[in-house]
């Protein structure tokens, strides 16, 4: 379970996010969506402690973000930003051994590189793994990054737009993938998403913010009607009843 | 590369292949067995007196005070540089970019602008030594603290204030070295560039513990930096403390910039130089490989270019001179070869 409350954050005395008090169930996915602006990168953040909020109070599995200690906080949740880039040159399966560091401080011992290794089949990184960061192409390497967050083996996982830059196939794969996370591993999967398609099809629960504000916490099927999302994105949004379910369309 | 299918026998090494364990092992016997041949070198070239003979003992001794300077700065431009490079997430900008040189020059200047000639021999006591790294360090504690917990700044921002304060500094001094006479500033200019053979050895019973202690300590957490080193975003997300981190690191940089610029004097481009050749060298994430290297590195060159500028040139001048001669070339040649830094 997470919980927020009363969370505010204001930037330049003109962008406020909040008050927010919104409870997110433990297990599958939950997705942020909204238009750009609304703070969905800022909540997830504040959530994963990589800022700290004005004022009010986040709890992830029991855990207060603010006030526990940093390698307690690394061993119940793991959180990825957008843009990763290294000064040193890593191979994949070294960035996916510094996963294991909350639990082994750096000196990786048998179990650590059984997690190393499931965590590098589940993302098919075996055969990749030998080699650098920079020879990969962005995919690969958005892969590469999930994989050493899944190896971190935390109960809740935070992922900021990981189908940013990753075309139709592997934005497919990588969402199977997580879904695969939060059905046999059990993860409990917070991500911020552009595409409510995708969003609705891979996710549990859906989030909506605007302004700051969340704005609606919902089943997918409930949020995937046309009144819903033309008034959380702000544009006409029609609804196509598809074989795999609700589309949305707002060409 | 390792075979895939036999996964449960991988294991996660800090260097890519075996082939590259070995290439740095070997690189790191080389350089210890470099390090102690020009050690040996130092003490007993052109010895006047016969091998074995008290008088041998009493030059190799005074000698030895040599091969102790150069230890320390090599020790402490390599790790200072390395640590820095680390938690400010780039290899291009050297510790001297926070203004410790700046600072020093301005000490110094400021000594001899108010008291004359007389003020360069003051700068030279224990207590101004001790009074200076003081001030060098308190500098940079406030710089990096508050700038590091204010909202709306990084690191980057850090090292732009860094180098606009060292500009403010330096034209501070220049400002006052124009209006010495020129006797005055003769002296002030000896004190002011980076000098082995004039080093104010007095300080080395304070300068050895010191740098070997900061050493040690940036040695054993040398696990962490190599998170720090993946940035703040996914340092914080591994469980550490990020600022607080930087900060104690920072800290310790400025501690050792503070003892090596106070005992010899600024040696901008040496760190630098190590650094990058020790990346080169060790082709690893890994600080425990690469801070070994990088002190060697600075060990080896300084005393070779300090044993040929002795020994056989019979010029003691700036061994500087050749760090950046020397260095400048090898590095460029390492840079052109591997086409990345």
């Amino acid at each position: 379970m997470i919980t927020l409350e009363n969370v505010t954050k204001t930037y330049s005395g003109e962008t406020t996010i909040g008050p927010i008090d919104v409870k997110i169930p433990s297990g599958g996915i939950t997705s942020l969506v909204g238009p750009n602006g609304a703070g969905k990168s800022t909540v997830l953040t504040m959530m994963g402690r990589l800022m700290g909020a004005d004022t009010g109070k986040i709890t992830v599995g029991g855990l207060d973000v603010a006030t526990s200690k940093s390698n307690d906080i690394a061993k119940k949740l793991a959180i990825l930003r957008q843009e990763n880039h290294f000064v040193t040159r890593l191979t994949v399966r070294q960035l996916v051994g510094f996963g294991r560091y909350p639990h082994s401080a750096g000196r990786l011992n048998v179990e650590d590189e059984q997690h190393i290794n499931s965590s590098l089949e589940f993302l098919n990184l075996t055969a990749l793994q030998d080699r650098y960061l920079d020879e990969l192409s962005g995919g690969q390497r958005q892969r590469a990054y999930v994989a050493m967050v899944l190896a971190q083996d935390t109960e809740y996982v935070f992922l900021d737009e990981p189908l940013n830059n990753l075309d139709m196939s592997h934005s497919v794969q990588m969402m199977r993938q997580l879904r695969k996370a939060a059905d046999e591993l059990g993860r409990t999967v917070i991500m911020v998403m552009h595409d409510i398609n995708f969003a609705s099809r891979y996710s549990d629960h859906i989030l909506a913010m605007n302004e700051g504000q969340v704005t609606h916490f919902d089943s997918c099927a409930d949020t995937m009607k046309s009144s819903v999302l033309s008034e959380i994105f702000g544009t006409s949004v029609r609804i196509i009843d598809d074989v795999d379910g609700p589309l949305a369309v707002y060409f | 590369m390792a075979n895939a299918s036999n996964a449960a026998a991988v294991t996660t090494s800090t260097f890519v292949t075996p082939a590259h364990r070995r290439r740095w092992l070997i690189s790191l016997v080389v350089l210890a067995l470099a390090a102690l041949g020009l050690t040996a070198g130092i003490l007993t070239y052109d010895n006047p007196m016969p091998f074995g003979s008290d008088g041998f003992w009493k030059i190799a001794q005074s000698r030895i005070t040599t091969v102790l300077v150069i230890a320390v700065v090599a020790a402490a431009h390599s790790f200072a540089t390395v640590a820095f490079h680390t938690v400010t997430f780039n290899r291009i900008v050297t510790p001297s970019i926070l203004g410790f040189e700046a600072l020093y020059g301005l000490i110094n200047t400021a000594a001899v602008f108010f008291l004359g000639a007389v003020g360069a021999t003051a700068t030279r006591g224990i207590a101004s030594y001790l009074f200076q790294v003081v001030v060098m360090v308190a500098f940079a504690t406030l710089l990096y603290s508050w700038l590091l917990s204010s909202r709306f700044t990084n690191v980057h921002t850090m090292l732009l204030v860094g180098v606009v304060i060292g500009a403010g500094l330096a034209s501070l001094t220049t400002f006052m070295q124009r209006m010495l006479d020129p006797n005055e500033f003769d002296v002030l200019t000896a004190r002011l560039m980076g000098n082995i053979s004039n080093a104010s050895t007095q300080y080395l019973p304070y300068a050895i513990p010191i740098v070997a202690v900061v050493a040690f300590w940036i040695l054993a957490r040398a696990r962490r930096m190599d998170t720090l080193a993946l940035g703040s975003s996914v340092a914080t997300s591994l469980g550490l403390n990020h600022r607080r981190e930087t900060i104690k690191v920072l800290i310790a940089v400025s501690i050792l910039m503070a003892m090596t610029t106070s005992l010899v004097g600024p040696m901008t481009f040496l760190g630098f130089l190590v650094a990058t050749l020790a990346y080169s060298i060790a082709d690893t994430y890994s600080h425990r490989a690469i801070l070994p290297i990088a002190f060697l590195l600075g060990f080896v060159l300084l005393t070779g270019a300090y044993f040929v500028l002795r020994h056989i040139f019979y010029a003691q001048g700036a061994v500087t001179i050749i760090v950046e001669l020397i260095g400048g070339l090898v590095f460029l040649i390492v840079i052109m070869r591997k086409g990345r830094l």
